[in-house]
């Protein structure tokens, strides 16, 4: 994910709720906090952006991470909560609006809780320190005789307490502590425990709100039809149809804004949702669509790919010198592995309810990742200050990158600023698949050799569109994309090689829109990688798990490794027809590895049962690290056998999940996860339980089948075995 | 446009609305209940799902005016109404949602389950879940919220037996 600076200034800002304020933003700690106090007639008290408590006693969190199904509504508070000494239950969770007091608000690199473990305990910490010397002070007695429970100062000798609604007041005067003190990870009461969501029971009864649910006085709906070939222009609408359909209000050209271009559409408003859509149908737009025909080609892009396979890259780190030991090498192997476009998907289509008001300032609803991120297009997109945006993230359907990605919400902001009315624009499904962005397609090209049985060398050559390069920034031609570091690099992936290592690029372009995916490239080089691993162990005749054990001498790869080799039994003998594969890779600073086992089944195979490793260092809540890696299992498996998105003459030829398959119920293998507690600084969790998952499964297919599949995605009941 | 007599969660609404509306937007735009949830308008992935007369049906793929003599729509909000059904209970229980945006459907589709068959297997509940997609993957947590809903109301049935 993008690395973003936002500007964390610390500074007091008071919420429309706080008359007395005293800010303590997140990034205190690194530079000297700002305390500023204003006017003393409390009714809500700020005791820093994220903790906001009243004179009632009632204790408001702000989280700053929308929640997309990855758990931040319980992990990101549970940091706070933590060391403010309060339970759950006591505080109300209220989401963060983008603005800067709060930091970085973007849920994306699995980075919530590794981001935020120190700052955000900080920012706890320091409020009950002042809380807890604020008592001692009423009292006259030793800020040591006294302790925080549960939203109260004790005092240890009498017995005698106060609610933090009590102290919250003189509190805020006092000055922030620097350094408060942080638990010991032994007294925990909350981190690292299992503990139920709250937020599920409103999941259980259709009551959680999402962005699609949301009305607004006054709204209407928007269905936009956007150019089939993504980038088309509008030569001429013919509305004839749509405006005889009851409800429909106007058919208006619209525009979708992409970070890194524009293009053109029609939207078609109505009094409902279906009127929309049902207009949106009936339209008969005629588009010029340039040359899009040739250039949005899958097709076409993957031979380029396979033609810079065939030159070299763009060096993004070397040992040894690799071509030339290559060259000279008695034992060696050289391989392609392709993984396709693939579209997030989630369940809830992108939507966003904008309202453009008459005095300029702008309400927006919405499914955002990051409402950090939104500020900052819708600001930029509507040329108007951020003192002028209101956002109010709602809950996301699932979201896995995509709704980082704000052509929904801009397109939103466009209609409701030409109507003069609150809009709600809703994707269809069909949009969201053939529409894009997409993870894109990228091929590794492997190289590698061993001596005396051990592998020694090894190249992987990593080729495709980069998304830095295309959303942002753009690329030299002389630069490999530095987000290779967080995935490929053997500094981050630990294997170490005796005589030569290399990774390299070649950027090859693309008009398909790009943008991260779940775990963004890791999901498509943990492919080449740990396959070719998994080759080359096979050529020195070697056992695959001895082989990488061998290359490996970071103690924390080799604990995961070690647990899966236990968990999974590896090594015992298996049934006819059964074959087991493995990978390990690490991304987001978490380590997970993969145990695949298949059944050889008339001319494909059967998924017998997944082990999963993970290893995440510190975390919050256990159960949670499961269901994510869990949902991992599911999309890695999806991503590796269902489809991949593919463009021909310029359209894509998936629109809904009847061309895009997903994973079902009656299609889950048996599954089991362990964590390892390391102790270690906290990784990320949503993400780093996929990469390993296709290359588990295309190593067991090769150890039941004796195929090696290097293209995914592939259908395991037809591989032609 | 035509009236409709609809009865959802044992409550009389009268809509307005075009014959091929889909139940799907008459129940969340002209009733206002948001519980039932849209994903694919193909009868694709489940989530729309909510009972005619106590059968699992999509309603994105079910015209307001094909629902004729049903006598009763019931959509998640009228589940467990009063005190939470078994299936929501073992939801809570499993943790099963993550975004939690397919579940209202997966959990119609699996209340259906279990008026039907009071103690589905396996093969069971494949048959009557893989209608329903979670891009989210809590397909694991169905299956054993499932089981443990079903366990529940046996022991419920037997605890009232005994009285
Ligand atoms: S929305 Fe009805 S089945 Fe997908
Ligand atoms: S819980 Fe997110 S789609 Fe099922």
């Amino acid at each position: 994910m993008e690395n973003i600076q936002t500007s964390r200034r610390d500074f007091l800002k008071t919420t429309g709720l706080t008359s007395f304020g005293l800010a303590l933003g997140i990034s205190a700690f690194s530079k000297d906090a700002v305390v500023k106090k204003i006017n003393p007639a409390i009714l809500k008290l700020e005791i820093n952006p994220f903790i906001i408590i009243d004179t009632a006693g009632n204790i408001t969190i702000v989280n700053p991470r929308p929640d997309m199904g990855q758990g931040s509504t319980q992990a990101v508070p549970s940091l706070l909560a933590e060391e403010l000494e309060v339970r759950l239950d006591q505080v109300k969770i209220i989401q963060s609006d983008g603005k800067d007091k709060y930091g970085s608000q973007t849920s994306g690199g699995s980075s919530s809780v590794r981001s935020l473990w120190e700052p955000i305990r900080k920012a706890g910490a320091a409020a009950r320190d002042m809380l807890t010397e604020t008592a001692a002070k009423r009292w006259n007695v030793p800020v040591a005789e006294c302790i925080a429970k549960d939203g109260t100062i004790i005092h240890k000798p009498t017995g005698k307490s106060l609610a933090y609604g009590e102290l919250a007041d003189d509190a805020s005067k006092l000055e922030i502590p620097k350094n408060p003190k942080l638990k010991d990870p032994k007294d925990f009461t909350i981190l690292g425990k299992y503990n139920k969501r709250l937020d599920v029971p409103e999941r259980v009864t259709g009551k959680a709100i999402y962005g699609i649910d949301i009305d607004i006085p006054g709204m209407v709906y928007a269905s936009i039809l956007h150019s089939p070939m993504l980038h088309g222009k509008v030569i001429a609408v013919d509305d004839t149809e749509t405006k005889k359909v009851k409800g429909v209000i106007k058919v208006i050209k619209t525009e979708r804004t992409m970070p890194h271009r524009t293009s053109e559409a029609v939207a078609v408003i109505g009094t409902n949702y279906w009127a929309a859509l049902k207009g949106r149908k009936a339209l008969a737009v005629k588009w010029d669509n340039a040359d899009y025909e040739k250039t949005l080609s899958t097709e076409k892009y993957f031979t380029d790919t396979y033609e810079a396979a065939k030159k070299e890259g763009i060096n993004f780190e070397e040992k040894g010198d690799f071509d030339a030991k290559y060259s000279s090498a008695a034992k060696k192997l050289e391989s392609n592995y392709e993984t396709p476009f693939l579209a997030h998907a989630p369940i809830e289509p992108e939507n966003a309810v904008v309202h453009v008001k008459d005095d300029g300032s702008i309400e927006i609803w919405a499914p955002v990742q990051g409402p950090d991120w939104a500020l900052r297009d819708v600001c930029a997109y509507m040329k108007v200050a951020p003192e002028k945006v209101k956002i109010n993230v709602t809950l996301l359907g699932g979201a896995f990158g995509r709704k980082a990605y704000h052509d929904f919400l801009l397109e939103a902001c466009h209609l409701s600023k030409e109507l003069k009315k609150p809009v709600k624009v809703v994707w269809t499904r069909e949009d969201d698949i053939s529409q894009g962005p997409y993870r894109p397609g990228m091929l590794s090209h492997m190289q590698g050799f061993i001596q005396d049985g051990k592998i020694v060398g090894y190249h992987h050559h990593a080729i495709g569109e980069s998304i830095l390069g295309q959303v942002y920034k753009g690329l030299k031609p002389d630069e490999a994309d530095p987000w290779l570091s967080e995935e490929i690099s053997t500094n981050n992936n630990k294997y170490s090689f005796d005589v030569a290592s290399k990774v390299s690029w070649t950027h090859v372009k693309t008009d398909i829109p790009v943008v991260w995916w779940r775990s963004v490239y890791a999901s498509n080089f943990g492919w080449g990688q740990e396959c070719f691993i998994d080759e080359l162990a096979h050529l020195a005749g070697k056992d695959p798990l001895k082989a990488r054990l061998e290359i490996i001498k970071d103690e924390r790869f080799r604990k995961v490794l070690e647990t899966l080799a236990e968990k999974s039994a590896w090594g015992e003998k298996l049934a006819e027809g059964q074959g087991k594969g493995i990978a390990v890779f690490k991304s987001f600073d978490s380590i997970s590895a993969t145990c695949i086992t298949v059944t050889k089944k008339d001319s494909g195979v059967k998924i017998d049962k997944v082990v999963s490793i993970i290893d995440c260092g510190y975390y919050v809540n256990p159960d949670n690290v499961k269901a994510q890696t869990e949902g991992n299992i599911v999309m890695g498996i999806t991503a590796a056998t269902k489809d991949g998105i593919t463009f021909t003459n310029g359209v894509c030829d998936q629109s809904n999940f009847h061309q895009y398959n997903i994973m079902r119920l009656n299609e889950m293998p048996e599954i089991e996860i362990h964590i390892v507690d390391s102790g270690s600084s906290p990784g990320g969790v949503g993400e780093p339980g996929l990469p390993p998952i296709a290359p588990a499964l295309g190593n067991a297919i090769f150890a039941a089948t004796g195929k090696r599949m290097r293209k995914l995605p592939f259908d395991i009941t037809n591989l032609k075995v | 446009m035509a009236i409709y007599n609809l009865t959802v969660n044992s409550k009389k609404v009268k809509v307005d609305v075009e014959d091929d509306m889909p139940l799907l937007w008459v129940v969340r735009d002209i009733v206002g209940l948001k519980g039932t949830k849209f994903g694919c308008g193909m009868a694709l992935c489940g989530a729309c799902t909510v009972h005619l007369d106590g059968q699992p049906a999509r309603s994105c793929q079910t015209p307001v005016s094909s629902i004729g003599k049903i006598t009763k729509i019931t959509t998640i909000e009228g589940i467990g109404d009063v005190k939470l059904h078994a299936i929501q209970q073992a939801w809570i229980e499993e943790q099963v949602p993550q975004c939690g945006y397919c579940q209202s459907g997966q959990i119609m589709s699996a209340v259906a389950l279990l008026k039907t068959n009071a103690n589905p297997n396996d093969q069971d509940i494949d048959a009557a879940m893989s209608g329903n997609l979670c891009r989210c993957g809590t397909y694991d947590r169905i299956r054993k919220a499932i089981h443990r809903a079903a366990e529940t109301i046996k022991v419920e049935e037997k605890g009232i037996g005994k009285r």
